[in-house]
């Protein structure tokens, strides 16, 4: 989203874009914290906390026409891929103006016209579907690519071993993005046996590369170089993006498994909202007034989407069977 | 001594081959285990050794003859210890085919005739494969979205050979071989129709298809509801289900009512040829997930099919296969067969069974179930699945709930057995409902 609001060749215009792209995302993700909390978000509720810079960043490198899916940690990818924050809180809310109709929740969010296929709840599924978005250009003959995001817990599922297997065998347009936020749910990744987990792409002959989750103009440097073989036909690609997470794994889960001190060192020294002010501000591509302004701004909007999100009406009952099936177009 | 050799069975469905060569020539010896012929099906192509020693005589069935019936004597073989006769032996014995009595109406070397045709509709006579075939190229020919994935499906044509010539046709591009990976090949088809493509699966097994259960119903089957109708997912699944003549528990189980069950999916299990054509082309034109059901033991069966250039049979319509005012026996997919079995069987004793083939399991007919029990006033339904929370089970509450005034006797069900299919032959047979079956029941609901 980066790229296509920031100004082409201004580098300077181009991060701001990206902190504030960063910003919304943070704002977003706290107030729907602060909306579980209130018992108006339902069921369950995953934060990207703390991992902005990775979608952020791929997506500078994201041009119209490609695809985006993710796993069930998703507001920052949907935000990423520019949806209206107002109908994402909508949907968290369950209003029928809802990006979902309130049918989803917020593990389930769709938008064709923006190419974001969700949104989903069993961890890793959404992998191979995201191979099939990429057969779909690849048999249009397109050069249009797809961003496939899942966690260091989904990269453990069989199913991301075959997406790799097939990706590679059909030659997909498919940039495989493993978002490892160190901590697979309910236990330390440290627990884990076996190799790496990038290593496993390349088991399956794809080029691999790692990259400081927590940098966002790394992040975005290293998309834009890796997705130009991809559109050019020269098949997947995979990149393990080391981040992390500053909330539990849901909003019920209680993060035991680490210490406090370690989350909030992290905070203090890699947070890639901070990390990027402080290089905007040394490399003067903003100063303190204008990004000041940039976080009044984005707190306004989050503030006002969630307010409209709340005013807004939940699905009349009596259309509890609808979209169950498509109708044929006649 | 002299033996007949028969023509073999190479598969648990076949019925017929082509005797596409003799190794031997009448008189030479042969040790047992020596190839003696090649045998195609439009399946495969096997070797077939001699399972004795001895002195080939005649040759009753040259190389290069077509459907030849498995059972079929096509050479003599003499033992070892007893010369050839110098006299002609009797003359060759006619083909036997095996029992086929199986499946009326026959004719025509046992096509099937299909009811309820206006006399001046040509019609070709084709196997299930066959219209399972044209339906898939006709479609690919017509919509250039639609493609086709699975294992062994382009460059081997098909475990069941019913892909046999599409890539040929319609290139590589369109007729994709995937690696055995179940769930990722089915999740890869959810997002092709996703982005707009409508791929036709096929799994070699619908046993196998368990594996990508997850794909099929919590990413196929609830997407559309999920977005709010945002998202469509136009998407075929389709192959072999149920029993096949001793596959074994993990092979030749009835998935039928499982899918069935999930919203947002729709079920077929055709019978006929007319069906698996008509219907598939339904299905493949379908904005929603199909899966689409066939069975090996049907997949040779010949059967008439409408010539025409743009057969298609509407997805949740039943189709009545004779009209009676006794008794309604309902079934669908190949306990069909039994159903129409036991109806002629019926009839000779003068009870007059009409007989549905609710061919849609997801939307079902119930309508056209209702209105004939409201005229039988008793209804068998039939099934090769398990029974617990089988369709039989909602035909029975469906009917009993719309029709409660109308029935004389409870629904009554003839299902598949309550264990996990067994291999043995005999076991294997007393696991699947025959028509003695539906017979019995039939006349239990009907008192008679």
């Amino acid at each position: 989203m980066a790229a296509r609001d920031g100004g082409e060749g201004d580098p300077g215009a181009d991060r701001v874009a990206l902190y504030r792209d960063m910003l919304l995302i943070r704002r977003f993700e706290e107030k729907a914290g602060q909306l579980y909390g209130m018992g108006l978000i339902g069921g369950f509720c995953h934060l990207c906390i703390g991992q902005e810079a990775v979608v952020t960043g791929m997506e500078a490198a994201a041009r119209a026409g490609d695809h985006r899916i993710t796993s069930y940690r998703s507001h920052g990818h949907m935000l990423a891929a520019g949806l209206d924050p107002r109908a994402i809180m909508a949907e968290l809310l369950g209003r029928e103006t809802g990006a979902s109709r309130g049918r989803g929740g917020s593990m389930h969010v769709f938008d064709p016209e923006r190419r974001f296929w969700g949104g989903h709840g069993i961890v890793g599924a959404q992998v191979p579907i995201g191979a099939g978005l990429a057969l779909a250009e690849k048999m249009r003959g397109t050069n249009n690519a797809t961003f496939i995001y899942f966690g260091d817990a989904a990269a453990d599922q069989g199913q991301v071993a075959e997406t790799y297997a097939l990706a590679a065998r059909l030659s997909l347009p498919v940039v495989f993005v493993i978002e490892n936020n160190s901590y697979p749910p309910g236990t330390g990744l440290s627990a884990a046996k076996g190799p790496q987990l990038i290593d496993r792409a390349k088991a399956y002959g794809l080029p691999v590369r790692t990259v400081d989750g927590m940098d966002v103009l790394a992040v975005r440097d290293l998309a834009e170089e890796i997705v130009l073989p991809v559109r050019a036909g020269k098949g997947p690609v995979a990149v393990e993006a080391k981040t992390y997470r500053y909330r539990g794994h849901s909003m019920a889960d209680p993060a035991k498994y680490r210490t406090r001190a370690e989350a909030s060192r992290v905070r203090e020294t890699r947070d890639p909202i901070d990390t990027l002010r402080a290089r905007l501000l040394e490399t003067g591509h903003a100063d303190a007034d204008r990004l000041r302004a940039i976080d009044r701004e984005v707190k306004e909007a989050v503030n006002a989407a969630a307010e409209a999100a709340r005013g807004d009406s939940e699905p009349a009952v009596e259309t509890l069977d609808r979209h169950v099936y498509a109708e044929a177009a006649s | 001594m002299t033996v007949e050799i028969r023509m073999p069975a190479l598969s648990p469905a076949m019925e017929e081959g082509r005797l596409a060569r003799w190794f031997v020539r009448e008189g030479d010896a042969v040790e047992e285990g020596d190839v003696i012929a090649e045998i195609e099906t439009d399946k495969a192509t096997l070797e077939f050794e001699a399972v004795a020693a001895g002195r080939l005589g005649r040759i009753l069935v040259p190389e290069g003859t077509e459907a030849v019936k498995v059972d079929t004597p096509i050479a003599e073989l003499h033992g070892l210890e007893a010369p050839a006769p110098a006299a002609p032996a009797s003359a060759p014995t006619p083909a036997t085919p095996k029992p086929a009595a199986r499946n009326r109406p026959r004719s025509r070397a046992g096509v099937h005739l299909e009811p309820g045709w206006p006399a001046d509709l040509h019609r070709d006579v084709l196997t299930v494969r066959e219209a399972l075939r044209a339906a898939l190229a006709a479609e690919m020919g017509a919509d250039e979205t639609v493609f086709v994935l699975g294992e062994e499906v382009a460059k081997d044509e098909g475990a069941y050979r019913v892909t046999h010539g599409l890539r040929e046709r319609f290139g590589a591009a369109r007729v994709i071989d995937t690696p055995v990976t179940e769930a990722g090949f089915t999740g890869m088809a959810v997002g092709a129709a996703f982005a707009g493509m409508r791929p036709v699966v096929e799994v070699m097994n619908m046993s196998f298809a368990l594996q990508a259960m997850d794909q099929i119903v919590n990413s196929a089957a609830k997407t559309h509801y999920m977005s709010g109708g945002a998202v469509t997912c136009p998407l075929v699944l389709r192959g072999p289900n149920g029993a096949m003549g001793r596959g074994g528990a993990q092979h030749a189980q009835c998935f039928a009512a499982w899918f069935a069950h999930v919203p947002g999916l729709k079920v077929v299990y055709p019978y006929a040829a007319s069906d698996a054509g008509g219907l598939l082309r339904a299905a493949i034109r379908d904005p929603n997930p199909v899966i689409f059901l066939e069975n090996e033991r049907l997949y040779g069966r010949s059967f008439e099919v409408p010539a025409l250039d743009d057969h298609v049979v509407e997805i949740g319509r039943a189709r009545v296969w004779r009209q009676g005012s006794d008794v309604t026996l309902v079934g669908y997919g190949p306990a069909m067969g039994a159903v129409l079995e036991a109806a002629d069987a019926l009839e000779a004793d003068g009870i007059e069974a009409e007989v549905i083939d609710l061919r849609s399991l997801r939307p079902i007919d119930a309508d056209t179930v209702i209105e004939s029990v409201r005229t039988t006033h008793r209804c068998v339904v039939v099934e090769e699945g398990w029974p617990q929370g089988g369709i039989g089970d909602h035909v029975a509450a469906t009917v009993s709930a719309a029709a409660f005034d109308w029935l004389d006797a409870p629904v009554a069900r003839v299902t598949g057995a309550d264990v996990p299919m067994p291999y043995a032959e005999g076991l294997e047979a007393a696991a699947l409902p025959v028509a003695a079956q539906v017979v019995e029941a039939a006349r239990r609901v009907a008192y008679r």
